[in-house]
């Protein structure tokens, strides 16, 4: 168990997986779910990180929204080969941290080309009604109050399950030169935008993997992922929005995704 | 060898409800408990050992902060003991956590009396949890030892 303040990896294998260091990567195994996950705490981070791996995922836990940042490689303005391979599907980050809140680095995730897509997740140990609303509405898909249960991780573990294996089927058909996800340059025309006056535009949610033979080619980070539970359409009660009961079904997720705008236009 | 091992399963039982019953435990420990598995067989042990730490780390904090005559930052306070109330509350640790409730609205209130109590409240009771866990651990070895399996147990 690493015990650093740094970012603490279990396995260094499992860093070298996401190609950091510029390693050949090893094909991608469809069902790996990658999260990173950020908490001041050092006791937090360990039991989330166990949360975390009980439930399969690939952990990389970090201390703090700069070190996160870092990780992401959008902490500076230089392009990087290497991000093409960083498959980050989670981030999960703790709200209350010195320095840079969990707020905070959920509205910079969003605001960066490269991992707009990737679902974010907020901890916290007080359920502040106000705070849950502003977090979800800078985008945050979900809201978990802490302590952090198995039950919670399961139920996030379920829904990125079958996104992640969606998008992962529509990397394999990518060519090798495909669009670079660094944020500095300027975003390549999106041959897939969502227009309405598009003839040929279907739902990004209708995409299923015998279909994309024939679809144009998807940056590896413009991957549409369903957001875990909608809960934009809940009713603000005393309810916490991650209760089960309160995420709707999947099919549900389509409207929100158009909500958040196609990848080419801001 | 089975006597044995029963018994000493018995006394494990009868230990881990009543520090639960008596407020030392709450359900979050549970789920930490349902971490551990045959791959990591220590891991609430060594959570707990982190806890501890970190205890030792805050209280410091806390008594450095208050030791300050006449210019005290409650402020620089309320962080520590919000941090400590965080990381009692995700590992169960239940009168840590509740004291940590109370010491926050002392230092919000300015209350200087308020927080040197809590704060040697809680140094008092995060060690007295620290002796209780280690001798449900030890009895945990114990039950091992003598070739027995650690019994789940049902707090209801």
């Amino acid at each position: 168990m690493a015990r650093d303040g740094g970012v603490s990896c279990l396995r260094s294998s499992e860093t070298m997986r996401v190609g950091i260091g510029g390693m050949e990567s090893p094909p991608l195994d469809l069902d790996d779910v990658h999260v990173l996950a950020v908490d001041d705490s050092l006791v937090d981070r360990i039991v989330i990180e166990r949360l975390l791996r009980i439930t399969s995922c690939k952990v990389t836990a970090v201390d703090s929204g700069w070190r996160a940042l870092e990780f992401l490689g959008l902490d500076n303005e230089k392009a990087s080969a290497e991000l093409d391979r960083l498959k980050v599907d989670l981030i999960i980050t703790d709200y209350c941290m010195p320095g840079m809140t969990g707020y905070e680095l959920l509205k910079k995730i969003k605001e960066s080309s490269s991992f707009r897509q990737v679902p974010v997740v907020i901890m916290s140990s007080e359920n502040v009604l106000t705070r849950i609303d502003r977090c979800l509405e800078e985008g945050a898909e979900d809201f978990l109050l802490k302590p952090v249960k198995l039950a919670d991780v399961k139920r996030l573990r379920s829904s990125l399950t079958r996104d992640v294996k969606l998008s992962n089927a529509n990397k394999r058909k990518l060519p090798e030169d495909s669009v670079p996800v660094n944020t500095s340059l300027p975003p390549p025309p999106s041959p897939f935008t969502i227009s309405p006056d598009s003839s040929d535009s279907s739902p990004p949610s209708t995409i299923s993997p015998e279909s994309s033979d024939s679809s144009p080619p998807l940056s590896p980070v413009e991957i549409f992922s369903s957001p875990l539970s909608s809960l934009l359409d809940d009713e603000d009660d005393d309810v916490l929005p991650s209760s089960p009961e309160s995420s709707p079904a999947p099919e549900e997720s389509p409207v929100r995704r158009q909500k958040m705008g196609s990848p080419g236009l801001d | 060898m089975d006597a044995l091992v029963a018994q000493l399963q018995m006394q494990y039982r009868n230990y881990t409800v009543s520090l639960y019953q008596q407020g030392f435990l709450d359900d979050q420990f549970t789920e930490l408990k349902k971490l551990q598995d045959d791959a990591s067989p220590d891991f609430v042990a060594e959570v707990l050992s982190l806890f501890f730490e970190d205890c030792v780390k805050l209280i410091g904090n806390m008594a450095r902060a208050l030791d300050q005559t006449g210019t005290v930052d409650f402020s620089q306070v309320g962080a520590s003991v919000h941090q400590l109330k965080g990381s009692s509350s995700s590992v169960g640790a239940k009168r840590v956590k509740g004291l940590c409730i109370t010491f926050k609205e002392y230092c919000e209130a300015n209350n200087y009396e308020g927080c040197v109590r809590c704060l040697q409240q809680v140094d008092i009771e995060f060690k007295a949890l620290q002796t209780k866990l280690q001798d449900m651990f030890n009895l945990e070895k114990q039950i091992i030892q003598a070739g027995g399996k650690v019994p789940q147990v049902d707090i209801n």
